[in-house]
C-alpha cells in the first residue's frame, strides 16, 4: 500500500467534478434562487424575494397540490401493485421468467415514449373512450386527460403502468432472499401460506419496502418526463408539478430566479426523504 | 541464512484498543514457527505484519537481518497462503502459479520449467490447465502453495490454511506440509488455532492471547511444562484437568482431600495461598487406592477410552487405554502420580511447579 | 399442490390479467402504427388494422414534422446514437475505476467521498440545470452533442460508481493482497484480476447507462441545440406538434422507434437489467 497517492490520485478527478458540478452548481443555484434573475442571471441580491414569489404563485401552489395527489397515487399503486405482483410470482410459476419480462419491460422504455402511448390510449375521442363506445357502453365517456380535475389521475395511471414491475423485481428479490427454512419451520408449525406471508415474510419486508419506498418516492418528487409527454403539464397547468413547473419558469419564462427557486425546493423535499434514509443505511453498514 | 526478528511490535487501533502488545519473536533460518491462539489473539495480525499488509503502530521486523518494517510486500521476497487460498478465478492453474514471476518480469522458458516443477512436487501437473473454480479443496489448497512454492521465497507464511478442509484432508495435508518443509528448509511462520495442528507441524509453538505471546517454546515443552493456566487448557486435546485448591498442612487440600506433591512442588509453592492444581487426562489412572469417585459417563474413541468422573474434587476426565470395564454409575478411585501435577498460582496464572 | 385447484386458477387469472394490462400499451401502439387514419378512425384501440401498411413508419422515421423541420425522427436517432456511445462507455470507465478504489484501496475519507457521490445518484437534477447551462456556455458546447455528452457523463459517474463498488466489494480482499504479494502493483492488479472478474457488473452497468442516456429527455431537452437534440426530444416534438390533422398512427410509430433499442437490449439481456435494478436501488 505505498504508493498511497495513486488511489487517491484515481478518484480526485471524479472527486473535483461531483464538488463542483453537483455541490458547487447546488451552491449557485442557490445563489441565483436569492437573486433578482429573470430572463438573464442577474446576481443582485435579493434575499428571498424569490420564494416568497415562490410561495404566493398559484401555480406553484397547483404544482405542490398535484404532488401530493400524484405522489401519494404514483407512490401507493406501484408500491401495491409491485408488492402483489411479487407475491403471486413467489408461488413457484412455471412461467415465472416470461412474465417476470413481461411485467417489468415498461421500465425499458423512455417516459417519453409511455407518455406518447398512454396520451393516444386515454385519447377523448378515439382512445379508451371509443373502445368502450364501440364494445357497448354507448353513454360511457371518459375524458379524465382533458378535464383539468382529472388528468393528473391519467398521468399516475400511466406512471404506475411503467414503475410497478420495477418494484416487482425489487420485492421478488427480497421474498427471494429470506431464508428458506423459516417457512419451512413455519410449515411444519402448521401456518397455512396467507399466514406465513402475513406474519412472516412480509414483516421481513421491512428493509426491503423502505428502500424501494425511498427509491420510488424520489422518483416520484423528479416526474418531469411523462408530464412533458402525457400531458405538456395541461390543460392550462392544471397537471403541472414542481420539475415542470420549474422547467417553465427558467426556460420559457424568463423567470430564472423564479425557476431556480423552486428547483431549490423540489432539492429540499427530495433531501427529506433521502437523507435519513441514507444516513440510517450507511450507519448500519458499519 | 533466512532469520526472522520481530522486535518490540505494537499495533494500537484508535486509542484503547491493543492488538499486540510487545511482541518479540526470534525465527531462526530454516525453522518452523507456529502462532497459534483462539480468534481475535493477534495472530493474523502478527502474520500480516510479517507479510507487509498491515503496519505496526511501533516496533521493527527484520527478514535475513533486512529491516523490512517499512518495505513493501512485493518487496520482502516472502510467499503467503491464505486461508480461502486466494487463488485467481480467472487465471488456469499454471497462471496462478507462474503470477508471481510474470510480474518480476521472469522469461517465459524460466516461467515453465518452475511451473513443471512444482506441478511435479505437489502431484497436480494434471491440473495445469484447470481453473481454480473446477478444483476440490484440497487440490486448490495445493495449489495454492504451488503457487508460494514456485517463488523460491525467503520466508513462507500460512494463515490457517487448513481451516476450510474437511478433518481427513486436514490430516493429509498437515502431513504434506511437514514433508514440504522437510525438502525446502524455507523458514516458515503458520498460523493457526487448531492446537493438534501447532503440536504436530511446529519446530517451535507461540501461544497467543489478547496480543501477547504466552509461551514461545518446542512442542514437548509446551505439553509438558505449560507456563501459564491458558497455555495448560489450550494445549492438549480434551483439556487438561483443573482445579482450585489451597494451603493446607505442608501441602496442599482441595475438596477435604490432601492432593499428592513431591519435595520439588512443595518447596516451590512460595508464597501463593490460592492455587490451581492441573492433571492431563493421560495421567489419571483408575486405581485401587486414590481419590473416590463415581463414574459419570464413558466415552470409547476405539485406541482409548475417556471416563468423566465426579469426585469430591469436581469432575475429572481420566483417560485409559483400550477398553475400561467400569460402565456409568460404578465407583472407582483416581490415583496419579505427584510429579505430573501441573501448579499455578490462582492470580497470576503462571506456574509454580 | 393441486395444480387445477382452484387457488391455481385464481391465481393464473390475476397473472395473465395484469399481464395484460401490461402488454396492452404495446399492442396498442404496433397495431395503431400499422393502420392508415382512416382504419384508426372506423376501428378502435384493440381493432387490428383491415389493411396493415408501414406508411406510418416511413413517414416517422423520415418525413414527419417534429416542429419546423419535417425530417422525421432520422436525424433524432443519429443523434441519440453519438450520445449515447461515448457517454455510457466514459461514464461506466470512470464508474469502474472509482469502485476498484474505493472497494479495496479504501483510505481515510474514501467512505466519505463514497457518500458524496452517492448523492449525486438521488438529487434532482433541476437544481443543476442552469448552473449547467451556463457553465456549458462558456466551455462552448452549450448546444452541441458534446456538451450533452459531458452531462450525461458527470450524471452518470455516481451511478456507475455504486455499482462497481457495491461488486468490487464483494471481490475477496485476499485476492488483492496474494496479488500484491506477487508482486503486481495498482494496475495490474486492476488489469490482470479485477477487471477480468468484472463480466457481469460490467454488462449490467453498460445495459443501465444505456437504456438510462437513451431514455432521458430532461437533459436532452435543456442541453441541446438545433442539431443535437435527441430522439426523446424529437418523438415528444413529433407527437405534441400542434399541426393541422393528428396523425396517431404516425406518433405510435414514432414512439416505437424511440423504444426499439433499449427494448431490444432488454429482450436480450433482460436478467442483467434486473440485476442491475436490484444492485442499484437495494444496497448490498
Amino acid at each position: 500500500m505505498r504508493a498511497a497517492w495513486l488511489p487517491k490520485l484515481v478518484v480526485a478527478p471524479s472527486f473535483v467534478l461531483a464538488l463542483l458540478f453537483i455541490y458547487g452548481l447546488i451552491a449557485w443555484n442557490g445563489y441565483l434562487s436569492l437573486s433578482a434573475s429573470r430572463l438573464l442571471p442577474n446576481y443582485e441580491f435579493a434575499g428571498f424575494q424569490q420564494y416568497a414569489n415562490l410561495f404566493e404563485s398559484e401555480r406553484f401552489h397547483v404544482a405542490l397540490s398535484n404532488m401530493a395527489v400524484f405522489g401519494t397515487l404514483f407512490v401507493g399503486g406501484a408500491m401495491a401493485i409491485g408488492l402483489v405482483l411479487a407475491i403471486l410470482l413467489d408461488q413457484k410459476i412455471r412461467a415465472e421468467g416470461v412474465l417476470r419480462t413481461i411485467y417489468l419491460y415498461p421500465m425499458a422504455l423512455s417516459f417519453i415514449v409511455t407518455g406518447t402511448a398512454w396520451k393516444w390510449i386515454l385519447n377523448p375521442g378515439l382512445g379508451l373512450e371509443h373502445l368502450v363506445q364501440q364494445w357497448g357502453w354507448e353513454s360511457f365517456s371518459f375524458d379524465w386527460l382533458v378535464d383539468p380535475d382529472k388528468a393528473i389521475y391519467c398521468i399516475a395511471i400511466a406512471g404506475v403502468w411503467q414503475s410497478a414491475g420495477f418494484v416487482m423485481a425489487l420485492f421478488l428479490a427480497g421474498l427471494r432472499g429470506i431464508d428458506d427454512s423459516i417457512v419451512k419451520a413455519a410449515q411444519v408449525d402448521g401456518a397455512s401460506l396467507p399466514r406465513i406471508y402475513w406474519r412472516i415474510l412480509i414483516p421481513s419486508l421491512r428493509p426491503v419496502f423502505f428502500s424501494t419506498l425511498m427509491v420510488v418516492s424520489h422518483l416520484a418528487i423528479k416526474s418531469f418526463d411523462l408530464v412533458m409527454a402525457l400531458t405538456a403539464g395541461g390543460p392550462g397547468f392544471a397537471t403541472d408539478l414542481p420539475a415542470t413547473f420549474m422547467y417553465a419558469m427558467a426556460f420559457s419564462r424568463g423567470q430564472i430566479g423564479l425557476g431556480a427557486a423552486s428547483a431549490t425546493v423540489m432539492l429540499a423535499l427530495v433531501a427529506a426523504i433521502v437523507v435519513p434514509y441514507l444516513y440510517s443505511e450507511l450507519r448500519v453498514k458499519k | 541464512m533466512t532469520a526472522v526478528s520481530i522486535r518490540d511490535i505494537r499495533k494500537v487501533y484508535g486509542k484503547n484498543t491493543v492488538i499486540l502488545d510487545d511482541i518479540d519473536l526470534e525465527v531462526a533460518s530454516g525453522e518452523f514457527v507456529i502462532l497459534v491462539g483462539s480468534s481475535g489473539c493477534g495472530k493474523s495480525t502478527l502474520l500480516n505484519m510479517v507479510a507487509g499488509l498491515d503496519t505496526p503502530t511501533a516496533g521493527s521486523i527484520a527478514i535475513g537481518g533486512r529491516d523490512v518494517t517499512h518495505v513493501p510486500s512485493k518487496d520482502r521476497d516472502i510467499a503467503m497462503v491464505f486461508q480461502s487460498y486466494a487463488l485467481y478465478p480467472n487465471m488456469s492453474v499454471a497462471g496462478n502459479i507462474a503470477f508471481a514471476l510474470e510480474m518480476r518480469k521472469v522469461p517465459k522458458a524460466e516461467r515453465d520449467a518452475a511451473v513443471l516443477r512444482v506441478a511435479k512436487m505437489l502431484q497436480i501437473e494434471h491440473l495445469l490447465e484447470r481453473k481454480p473454480g473446477a478444483l476440490s479443496g484440497g487440490q486448490r489448497q495445493r495449489v495454492a502453495m504451488g503457487r508460494a512454492l514456485a517463488r523460491d521465497p525467503k520466508l513462507f507464511l500460512f494463515d490457517e490454511p487448513l481451516s476450510n478442509l474437511d478433518a481427513k484432508l486436514r490430516v493429509e495435508m498437515r502431513a504434506e506440509i511437514k514433508l514440504l518443509h522437510q525438502r525446502t528448509h524455507t523458514t516458515t511462520i503458520y498460523v493457526t488455532h487448531d492446537q493438534v495442528e501447532a503440536m504436530t507441524l511446529g519446530d517451535r509453538i507461540a501461544v497467543m492471547r489478547a496480543g501477547r505471546i504466552e509461551q514461545l517454546d518446542t512442542p514437548q515443552a509446551i505439553y509438558e511444562r505449560p507456563a501459564t493456566k491458558f497455555v495448560a487448557e489450550f494445549i492438549g486435546s480434551p483439556s487438561m484437568n483443573l482445579f482450585a485448591c489451597e494451603r493446607g498442612g505442608d501441602g496442599l487440600r482441595a475438596g477435604g482431600v490432601a492432593l499428592p506433591l513431591n519435595d520439588a512442588q512443595r518447596a516451590a509453592l512460595g508464597a501463593s495461598t490460592a492455587l490451581l492444581y492441573g492433571l492431563r487426562p493421560e495421567n489419571v489412572t483408575l486405581a485401587d487406592h486414590g481419590v473416590p469417585g463415581k463414574v459419570i459417563m464413558v466415552e470409547p474413541t476405539g485406541p482409548e477410552t475417556y471416563a468423566l468422573i465426579d469426585t469430591a474434587l469436581g469432575h475429572l476426565l481420566a483417560r485409559a487405554p483400550g477398553r475400561l470395564v467400569q460402565r456409568s454409575g460404578d465407583a472407582v478411585q483416581l490415583a496419579w502420580r505427584a510429579e505430573d501435577a501441573h501448579l499455578f498460582d490462582a492470580k497470576s496464572e503462571l506456574r509454580v511447579a | 399442490m393441486n395444480r387445477l385447484s382452484v387457488h391455481r386458477v385464481l391465481l393464473w387469472a390475476a397473472l395473465l390479467l395484469f399481464a395484460a394490462w401490461f402488454l396492452t400499451p404495446l399492442y396498442v401502439m404496433v397495431v395503431t402504427s400499422l393502420k392508415d387514419m382512416q382504419q384508426v378512425r372506423e376501428g378502435n384501440l384493440l381493432s387490428l388494422p383491415s389493411d396493415p401498411t408501414l406508411a406510418s413508419w416511413a413517414k416517422a422515421w423520415s418525413s414527419a414534422c417534429t416542429g419546423i423541420d419535417c425530417g422525421g425522427l432520422k436525424p433524432f436517432f443519429m443523434n441519440s446514437l453519438l450520445m449515447v456511445v461515448p457517454a455510457v462507455a466514459v461514464s461506466t470507465a470512470i464508474g469502474s475505476l472509482n469502485g476498484y478504489v474505493l472497494a479495496k484501496w479504501r483510505f481515510p475519507g474514501s467512505e466519505g467521498l463514497f457518500a458524496m457521490l452517492l448523492f449525486g445518484v438521488f438529487m434532482p437534477m433541476q437544481v443543476v440545470l442552469l448552473p449547467m447551462s451556463q457553465v456549458l456556455g462558456w466551455l462552448g458546447i452549450a448546444s452541441s452533442i458534446w456538451g450533452l455528452i459531458l452531462v450525461h457523463v458527470i450524471a452518470g459517474i455516481p451511478s456507475t460508481t455504486l455499482f462497481f463498488r457495491n461488486y468490487y466489494v464483494g471481490l475477496p480482499d485476499e485476492l488483492v493482497k496474494a496479488a500484491m504479494l506477487d508482486g503486481a502493483g495498482f494496475w495490474r492488479i486492476f488489469t490482470r484480476i479485477v477487471l477480468p472478474l468484472s463480466t457481469p457488473i460490467m454488462v449490467v452497468t453498460l445495459i443501465w447507462q444505456f437504456t438510462n442516456i437513451w431514455n432521458d429527455f430532461l437533459y436532452g431537452v435543456v442541453f441541446s441545440g438545433a442539431d443535437s437534440k435527441p430522439i426523446t426530444v424529437g418523438l415528444n416534438n413529433l407527437a405534441n406538434t400542434s399541426s393541422s390533422v393528428k396523425e396517431y398512427n404516425v406518433d405510435m410509430a414514432a414512439a416505437m422507434i424511440a423504444a426499439l433499442p433499449t427494448l431490444f437490449v432488454y429482450i436480450v439481456a433482460g436478467k442483467y437489467f434486473v440485476r442491475g435494478l436490484t444492485a442499484g436501488a437495494v444496497k448490498g
